[in-house]
């Protein structure tokens, strides 16, 4: 079965290879995402729904890490305030997917069995919903926040965090929504694609194990293609954004306002443009949080899920995909994996705990990454790449002295960028 | 009107404590440009010595918080030193990370040494007065707060004012390289600042550890993040500013604590804790660079 899926990504990619040709063009690339494949249908068929656990939560996390990246990376606003827009996207999808769940909740001072608000529509309804309510609500707070520079913005986020866990505990309007400082189940009775049937308590479509093609997938399994879905799609989306007109004037605010401003970028619409697309990520990230935690309560939108982000892109790799992703996995994967292989020595006597020291090594980790290695993960590996590129170059000039030019490592690079071209793979689309 | 007075009594000497926190912020930020995320932990080390002085040395009251201030004022020194001045000139959030970073260590530190248990604050005869006037209530520490508030203010202004040092600061807040090309040394300026700042946060740990029930946890120092109001309403970069907005932020609260409860059932209980944020919402709205900061003169 794992053999039919793979021949279905390959043939994919091949054919996409026409349409697409920067992303599958090249041999290296098709092999590189055929292997990704390969690796990932492995993962989904062997692992168990631990490791399936921390994926699917690293997956999800890296959304919204990638939204940060859009709106700290690329555009240099700062922001503490991600955990605000990805509850606003996880209350909107529980609005909007939830079912009314029967609570006893805390009204006037007196507690009062209610059913909580949710109207039962499918997940492509509330997740793009999720990601669009989030978005108005940057476009709402976009206006008077990005007036503010640095430190000042990056305060006025902090307090969003803070008000947002207020309004979603206290405000006695809403607990028929949040349920209140303890929290409501986020149960979705519909399937991905039919009708609802009230009756069963599933979530998505997991609750008995459905088929798809033929195969059938547990809850975390359909989980993990999901998740990988919508944040292969996100970075795509956002890396073509960041070559595209829009994505330049980001970086250009970025690298120095005054300057982007004469060179005739508008300075707001940028700034806005990124802050929306940026909690439109956070907004889909939250819902989908919601919606594979089950149970969400106004405490786990707090000011340390924000800080956890921005250390995410700092340690991965600020106005990167990459960085965005494998800070993700660094901040939130790393520890559990630790945790589960045992690997840091914890005497059960002393006063130290596990979690100590990770927190320890977690805050030893941000201030090395940023007095060293400013380009996080991916600035590492691209120096051992540079490395490695020297290090070949040393060994070949060694076996024939006249095949090296000086500059070959361009010379790479524009090989890259014309294969399609030579091979005529990329000329086909137009003679027909 | 006897509650009145109390709540503002009340809000002024939390006031104080807020400014005392503020106070490190803005002298690390005028001095450095930094923003000093640790700040709040700094207040917590420094009241956890002091506690350990009193409790574990014997020490007296006010040695104690003479060990404690050393303590904060070389941590601060030794952040300065070690870490903060390889990253000036770095993008602002690298500058907070960096600090939420040697936040984590402090605070880890903390619960290593000491344990996660709530811990009483030490506390001398003196500050356990509590005289009445009429029906308000003045307690012993809440005076001594304002009082000790109101003359650190006065010896910063000394210091500010008369000293050489201070004189050095000062030409370098508002220009460091006019400051260094006059011969200025700025390695003293910015470890002076961090040594400050270190100092007033041990001072205002043990009255804040004080005033939130006479003990001590590792979450006290995130009562600091109440501080950013402050400093946000007076301008990042006004010393005077900083106590001001600390006093405002202190009242507000109070007198929303006080007055909340009526409307609990439209806004909830523990509106008093955000309330300074929205009020620092709506001066940013009005003035965004806060009520006595200075616009800056961007060149290109």
């Amino acid at each position: 079965m794992s053999k039919a899926h793979i021949e279905g990504g390959e043939r994919g990619a091949s054919l996409a290879a026409q349409a697409l040709p920067r992303f599958f063009g090249t041999a290296s690339r098709r092999a590189a995402l055929g292997f990704g494949v390969v690796l990932l249908a492995l993962f989904l068929l062997t692992g168990n729904d631990l490791w399936l656990s921390i994926a699917n939560y690293t997956l999800i996390y890296a959304i919204a890490a990638l939204g940060l990246n859009v709106l700290s990376g690329y555009t240099g606003q700062i922001s503490l305030g991600i955990a605000f827009f990805m509850s606003i996207g996880a209350y909107t999808a529980i609005w909007l997917g939830g079912q009314p769940v029967q609570t006893p909740a805390f009204i006037g001072g007196k507690v009062v069995v209610t059913s909580l608000y949710g109207l039962q529509l499918p997940i492509y309804v509330w997740l793009p919903a999720a990601g669009i309510v989030a978005a108005a609500a940057g476009a709402l707070i976009g206006p008077t926040a990005l007036r503010l520079k640095g430190f000042y913005l990056g305060i006025v986020s902090l307090a969003l965090v803070f008000i947002g866990t207020y309004i979603f505990s206290d405000v006695s309007s809403l607990t028929l929504l949040t349920g209140g400082p303890q929290g409501r189940s986020f149960y979705t009775p519909c399937n991905l694609f039919t009708t609802c049937d009230p009756t069963t308590q599933g979530n998505l479509l997991f609750s008995n194990n459905p088929e798809v093609f033929g195969l059938a997938l547990s809850r975390q399994q359909v989980f993990l293609v999901l998740n990988f879905l919508i944040l292969a799609v996100a970075a795509l989306f956002v890396g073509n954004v960041m070559r595209s007109r829009a994505g330049r004037a980001f970086q250009a605010v970025r690298d120095h306002e005054v300057g982007a401003a004469i060179m005739g970028v508008n300075l707001f619409q940028a700034k806005m443009g990124a802050f929306m697309l940026s909690s439109f990520l956070a907004g889909i990230s939250g819902a989908l949080l919601a919606v594979y935690t089950i149970h969400v309560s106004p405490a786990d939108w707090s000011l340390l899920l924000s800080i956890q982000f921005v250390a995410a892109i700092i340690i991965g790799g600020v106005a990167s995909i990459w960085g965005s992703i494998l800070g993700a996995v660094f901040i939130f994967a790393l520890p559990r994996v630790i945790d589960q292989l045992n690997i840091l020595p914890v005497n059960g006597t002393s006063t130290i705990q596990s979690g100590d020291i990770s927190a320890i090594i977690y805050g030893l980790l941000i201030v090395i990454f940023l007095l060293f290695e400013p380009g996080g993960i991916v600035g590492l590996i691209r120096r051992l790449q540079i490395l490695a590129q020297r290090f070949n170059q040393i060994r070949r000039k060694g076996g024939e002295p006249t095949a090296i030019s000086p500059n070959s490592e361009a010379e790479s690079q524009f090989e890259v960028e014309q294969t399609p071209l030579s091979t005529g793979e990329g000329t086909q689309p137009l003679a027909e | 009107m006897a509650f009145f007075l109390q709540l503002c009594f009340d809000g002024i000497a939390l006031g104080c404590i807020y400014a005392l926190i503020a106070l490190g912020f803005t002298i690390i930020f005028k001095a450095s440009e930094v923003i000093n995320f640790a700040q709040g932990e700094f207040l917590l080390v420094g009241a956890y010595v002091v506690a350990a002085g009193y409790y574990q040395w014997h020490l007296n009251f006010f040695v104690a918080i003479l060990v404690g201030i050393i303590v904060t004022a070389l941590i601060g020194i030794l952040f300065e030193r070690t870490v903060l001045r390889r990253m000036i000139g770095r993008p602002v959030f690298a500058i907070i990370m960096i600090t939420i970073g040697l936040d984590t260590l402090l605070i880890e530190g903390v619960s290593v040494i000491w344990g996660t248990d709530q811990r009483p604050a030490a506390i001398t005869s003196g500050l356990l007065d509590v005289p009445k006037v009429g029906d308000v209530v003045f307690p012993a520490d809440h005076i001594w707060a304002i009082v000790v508030t109101l003359v650190i203010c006065a010896l910063l202004y000394l210091f500010f004012r008369f000293t050489k040092y201070g004189l050095a600061m000062r030409a370098t807040a508002i220009d460091q390289e006019a400051a260094l090309a006059m011969g200025i040394n700025i390695r003293t300026v910015y470890a002076l600042a961090w040594a400050i700042a270190g100092a007033i946060a041990t001072i205002g740990g043990v009255f804040l550890a004080i005033y939130g029930g006479r003990s001590l946890n590792p979450i006290l120092g995130s009562t600091a993040l109440l501080a950013f109001p402050a400093i946000i309403l007076g301008g990042l970069d006004s010393v005077s500013g900083a106590v001001i907005g600390g006093i405002i932020i202190g009242l507000a609260q109070g007198l929303t604590r006080g007055y909340e409860a009526p409307f609990q059932n439209i806004i909830g209980t523990g509106f008093d804790q955000i309330a300074p944020y929205i009020l620092m919402l709506i001066i940013l709205f009005i003035r965004p660079y806060g009520l006595f900061g200075k616009r800056k003169v961007e060149r290109v």
